[in-house]
């Protein structure tokens, strides 16, 4: 017996996910609302998305390799989804040194400064995204027409977006019926014929999104269905009190970014709930924050705001909602 | 819509290569090794001594105390060393070493293969032959048999439920026995209801044993109280708990025992030893052992004799391939990798599996991505990803108030993540560091 065998503890097999594979798969998800994006936006988008995701992983690589002297982990795939998430929520004439600044704080201060991918608790795009909104108001608010590859990147003609339309018009005194005649109609949110950040307007291209995503089993139905239904029901409830001054669910649920947000954002697996339980409670607390900002806030939009407040109560929803465990609850039948 | 546990489970690709092989009879060695301790509880004390002649079935050893087995001679012979051998766990524990002469049987033993189907014995009778037999259970747990039969003062039991799930990849010693062996296996199937006098008992199969299926259920509908329903293919389904949930709906509690929820369970290979030994009177000497493996030759399932050695089974399937990595006894998903091939078969083994070295190499660990597929994939909805790291910083009383104990140690965290973790790892140390704090409590 001269043949050394190798021991170790069980399981002798694994699976076929990795870190990569899953990081990758996001990607693939996210195919859709790019194609969308550059159909609307053209160059702009194309600009936009390059620049974003180049400079991410370029951060990520300099800061790992020279200022942090660890393994660089850009192969992951990670530091590309943060930084296509925080272009697919950019208008498409965002100027080429404000995304790297942006691209800069996601990655540095949003992810790398607590230690990388795993440890973040805020989403990094949308730390990425609230520092841009917050130093730079004004360009963060001006919404490009979608005109195809005829849209300008610079000096392009603007517009505003259906949600800031109907809060700028209800703050004016004007109701609902009178403003819905403003924005595009309902099949038109549906394919992305709007105003809004490059990444958010086609629903469609969302949705087909989420579709892989669930197929793949990258990421469970919990969160996103739980934000949407929330919204659906509270913007609902809203509605049926008072149809003069709150619009209808279905145009909460396709104008701005809560299809992004909850299908992409809010399913961070970092910074989102471990447990199914937790992750509903997430998902239906973001909903409500949504609504919350969008009606009675400042801003039109809330969706990003509400999935950062959240993020802070993950670790305390992590700890206090524990999954039910096997012979807990003893049924007998 | 098939049965099955709702919560948790994966699915790892079955590779049950030695499913359509008929079950063969493995040529006697030259001597065996047969250790004192095959079973949960207390070793049995050797009744032999060196230069003794033994018989096929003749007790070489005496249970010890209630939780303990019988132990008897596998083979006809002289008995040539009493002493401390390495067992499969690679420590020396006290075995007897049998040079095989011929292959005489206790004159008691009935060997011929007719059915036995009348049950004449009373239900004493049949719990002491149980007992004299040394049977414990065969689906790799090893715990006595007739102390499962026994039932705790104040218990009662409804409901028998017959294990033949066999959910680790590549086992077939069960699919094997209940299509050779089915009737018989019936029949100790209704030995375990009188003893345990219950009316009613279900066989658990999973649907990838479509022939074991439909074979128990043709020869099984004119019986009474015996069913067999099909399963979904899901591992760990042959987990006593998750089958109790599956089949009855019943959730076992924490720390708690089947029969706690009137459920009492027995391996298919378990109903069949106990059909040998209450109808024919034959001792536990023998099982049905699958060894198999994508590198070997000929993947096989045999009758082996207890105490032969792990190499010469190997050798009988095809010998050991050069590029052999890890040789596991057990199932890819609990079993236990092997440091030598010189190790004896014992009455747990329900397989030997052959892994080649490319695939025995662990990944590199990555951080936790808390994508929770480890809390998604557990049965026992238990977060892997917090008892681990609770583990490694020594926080044994969080780690106990997190339930660790309740793991069953399936492995389904390590499979699925994709980060690489050794969650299971550390959750065994877990478990053992909190079961010493408890024991210091009392």
């Amino acid at each position: 017996m001269s043949k050394l065998l190798t021991v170790s503890p069980s399981p002798h097999i694994y699976g076929k996910d990795t870190t990569p594979n899953l990081m990758y798969g996001v990607i693939i998800a996210l195919i859709p609302a790019i194609l969308a994006s550059i159909f609307y936006f053209g160059w702009g988008a194309v600009i936009v998305i390059s620049v974003a995701v180049i400079s991410s992983v370029l951060f990520e690589f300099l800061i790992q390799r020279f200022l942090l002297q660890k393994k660089t982990t850009i192969q992951d795939g990670s530091a590309v989804i943060t930084g296509l998430l925080l272009a697919l929520c950019l208008p498409s004439n965002f100027p080429v040194l404000l995304i790297i600044s942006g691209s800069l704080f996601a990655i540095g201060v949003g992810k790398l400064s607590f230690g990388g991918l795993g440890n973040n608790p805020f989403n990094p795009a949308l730390v990425g995204r609230v520092f841009l909104f917050i130093s730079f108001p004004a360009k963060m608010t001006s919404w490009p027409q979608a005109q195809g590859f005829q849209t300008q990147y610079v000096d392009a003609s603007t517009g505003a977006t259906p949600l800031s339309i109907i809060k700028e018009g209800l703050d004016k005194g004007d109701s609902i019926s009178q403003l819905m005649d403003k924005i595009p109609t309902y099949p038109q949110l549906f394919i992305g014929d709007t105003g809004g950040s490059i990444g958010e307007i086609a629903a469609v291209a969302l949705i087909l999104g989420l579709v892989y995503l669930l197929l793949r089993k990258i990421i469970t139905w919990h969160i996103p269905v739980s934000i949407i239904l929330t919204v659906v029901i509270f913007t609902g409830i809203l509605w049926l009190v008072d149809p003069s001054q709150n619009a209808d669910p279905l145009f909460h649920i396709l104008s701005g970014g809560i299809l992004l947000g909850a299908i992409f954002m809010a399913t961070d697996y970092v910074t989102s709930p471990m447990t199914t339980k937790g992750m509903i409670a997430y998902g239906i607390s973001i909903g409500i924050l949504t609504v919350v900002i969008r009606r009675f806030g400042s801003f039109p939009e809330g969706v990003q705001f509400a999935i950062l407040i959240m993020n802070g109560f993950v670790p305390l929803i992590n700890y206090y909602i524990k999954p039910k465990r096997f012979g807990e609850e003893v049924k007998n039948g | 819509m098939l049965r099955t546990f709702r919560k948790g489970g994966i699915h790892p690709a079955d590779n049950k290569l030695t499913e359509k092989n008929p079950v063969q009879i493995l040529p006697l060695p030259e001597k065996v090794t047969i250790p004192l301790s095959q079973h949960v509880g207390t070793p049995a004390i050797p009744v032999v001594n060196r230069g003794d002649k033994v018989k096929v079935g003749q007790l070489v050893a005496k249970s010890k105390g209630f939780v303990s087995a019988n132990i008897h001679s596998s083979v006809s012979g002289k008995v040539v060393k009493i002493d401390s051998l390495p067992d499969l766990t690679g420590y020396k524990k006290p075995a007897v070493v049998i040079e095989v002469e011929g292959d005489e049987w206790e004159d008691s033993i009935i060997q011929s293969t007719d059915l036995q189907k009348d049950i004449t014995l009373s239900k004493d009778e049949i719990l002491e032959k149980i007992r004299e037999s040394g049977i414990v259970g065969l689906g790799g747990a090893a715990f006595p048999t007739h102390v499962k039969l026994i039932l705790p003062h104040g218990k009662k039991a409804d409901v028998l439920i017959i294990n033949g799930v066999e959910c680790e990849p590549y086992l077939t010693s069960d699919h094997r026995l209940m299509i050779e062996y089915g009737r018989e296996m019936l029949v100790g199937t209704h030995i375990l209801m009188k003893v345990l006098n219950v009316r009613k008992a279900m066989i658990g199969i999973e649907n990838n044993k479509a022939d074991a299926i439909n074979y128990l259920k043709g020869i099984s509908s004119y019986l009474p109280g015996i069913k067999v329903y099909p399963l979904e293919v899901k591992y760990p389904q042959g987990s006593e708990k998750q089958l109790i949930k599956a089949l009855t709906g019943r959730e076992v509690p924490s720390r708690k025992l089947p029969v706690d929820v009137g459920v009492i369970v027995h391996n298919v290979s378990t109903a069949y030893a106990v059909y040998e030994a209450v109808q024919k009177n034959k001792p536990l000497i023998n099982r049905i052992v699958t060894v198999s493996g994508k590198s070997l030759k000929n993947p096989s399932n045999f009758v082996v004799r207890f105490g032969t050695s792990v190499q010469f089974l190997i050798e009988a399937a095809g010998g050991l391939p050069e590029n052999t990595g890890k040789v596991i006894s057990g199932g890819l998903m609990m079993g236990k990798a092997l440091n030598s091939l010189d190790v004896p078969v014992i009455k747990g083994m329900t397989g030997i599996l052959i892994v080649p070295g490319n695939e025995t190499k662990r990944k590199a660990i990555e951080p936790c991505i808390r994508c929770s597929k480890c809390v998604t994939v557990c049965p026992m909805g238990l977060e892997p990803y917090l008892l681990m790291p609770l583990a490694q910083n020594e926080n044994f009383y969080r780690l106990e108030n997190e339930m660790v104990l309740d793991c069953i140690e399936c492995g389904s965290c390590s499979y699925i993540c994709p980060a690489n973790r050794p969650l299971l790892d550390y959750i065994k140390l877990g478990k053992v560091e909190v079961n010493k704090i408890i024991r210091e409590r009392k």
